[in-house]
């Protein structure tokens, strides 16, 4: 269940650009989770609603973006859709993918909501 | 607080030193419906989750480098026998090798404790509900070992195949263990922990005759997963195969040397 540690360093990281951009509170956040990442979708969605709790994300909507996987065959160059990371290439049947997408554990933006100077 | 990084725990360092710059960029508007004029902004981060980690995990790494010490992450399932292929290198080797070892477990010392019998100083981290060691756990751990020069770092990850695989903690190289009595098929079950993986240990090969896992098979799997794989087939019971491995850990660190 790294799922919940994953969390609250999105919560850090989320927290600290909102302080520093003088904001009261975040209305929402994005997040970029690649499907070979070991993110398991459910586990997250679980973690999140425990984690964000008394923080600023706590009223935050979540939107998160899973990217499909996709490899480089290093043997045939071909490009293809990598559903598990021991899909072989469609093209040569060599195991020799290098992952070019679908790892990604990104905050892609916050929404913040700033503090009223009048 | 810590005087080196200057956190005050696992989860508060400051990430002042590496915006990404992009505040401003974002648009900015005021609701007028209703919401009072208070401004909305959005702010691009585009930043990497893990990107603390792999900031501490760098840092650790050229430790590593500038002392020449070879630093090798030991991943596997819990049970799967880590802490006995320790024992039996730390014994057997001690006298032409030097080591260091960290342990990494939710609760107890009962690991430093049987490593520290063999001699070696050993310290232990307790992650309490955390399942994975971190390159900032390890950061603390090297303070307290001061590993000397030329010698080698065992880091006993705490016996979970998924979650330790996200977390670089500046190793040289990745050791995933797996044993006989777990099932051949461990690899496809488990695939990331073996494609960030250099070496893969199958243990516990004495126990071959009574089990119905097919090592061909199990080398088949990891290598659909990550076909750089090196193998090393041993049993600590026995002593079968060791040699290989001990062979392996000298040539890496006459390598270093040379490097």
């Amino acid at each position: 269940m790294h799922e919940l540690s994953i969390i609250l360093n999105i919560i850090e990281i989320a927290e600290q650009e909102a302080k520093n951009a003088g904001a009261a509170s975040i209305s929402c956040i994005e997040l970029d989770i690649g499907s070979l990442s070991t993110i398991e979708p459910a586990a997250f969605d679980f973690a999140w609603k425990q984690g964000v709790r008394n923080s600023m994300l706590e009223q935050a909507k979540l939107v998160t973006n899973y990217i499909p996987g996709r490899g480089r065959c290093n043997y045939c160059q071909t490009v293809f859709k990598l559903k598990a990371l021991y899909d072989p290439c469609p093209q040569c049947g060599e195991f020799l993918a290098e992952v070019i997408e679908g790892k990604e554990l990104k905050i892609k933006s916050i929404r913040i909501e700033e503090k009223q100077t009048t | 607080m810590c005087v080196t990084c200057g956190c005050s725990s696992h989860h508060t360092h400051s990430t002042d030193d590496h915006h990404h710059h992009h505040h401003g960029q974002g648009h900015s508007h005021s609701h007028s419906n209703g919401n009072h004029g208070v401004q909305d902004k959005l702010i691009n981060l585009e930043k990497d989750v893990l990107h603390e980690n792999a900031l501490l995990a760098q840092r650790n790494r050229g430790y590593f480098d500038a002392k020449n010490i070879l630093a090798l992450n030991l991943v596997s399932s819990p049970g799967s026998g880590k802490t006995m292929l320790l024992e039996c290198t730390l014994r057997d080797l001690k006298e032409e090798l030097s080591f260091y070892v960290i342990e990494g477990d939710q609760q107890t010392s009962l690991d430093a404790d049987r490593i520290k019998a063999t001699g070696t100083k050993a310290v232990q981290i307790n992650t309490g509900k955390g399942c994975h060691l971190d390159a900032h756990m390890v950061l603390h751990a090297i303070q307290d070992l001061k590993p000397e020069e030329n010698s080698i770092l065992f880091i006993e990850n705490v016996g979970n195949l998924v979650c330790p695989s996200m977390f670089d903690l500046g190793e040289n190289q990745r050791v995933v263990i797996m044993s006989v009595t777990e099932g051949d098929d461990k690899p496809i079950k488990y695939p990331d922990m073996f494609h960030t993986s250099e070496v893969c240990i199958i243990n516990k090969t004495d126990l071959l005759p009574y089990v119905p896992f097919d090592v061909d098979r199990a080398i088949e799997n990891a290598k659909k997963i990550n076909p750089k794989l090196q193998f090393f087939q041993i049993s600590c019971t026995t002593g079968e195969g060791l040699d290989g491995w001990y062979d392996w850990l000298k040539q890496q660190t006459t390598e270093l040397k040379s490097a």
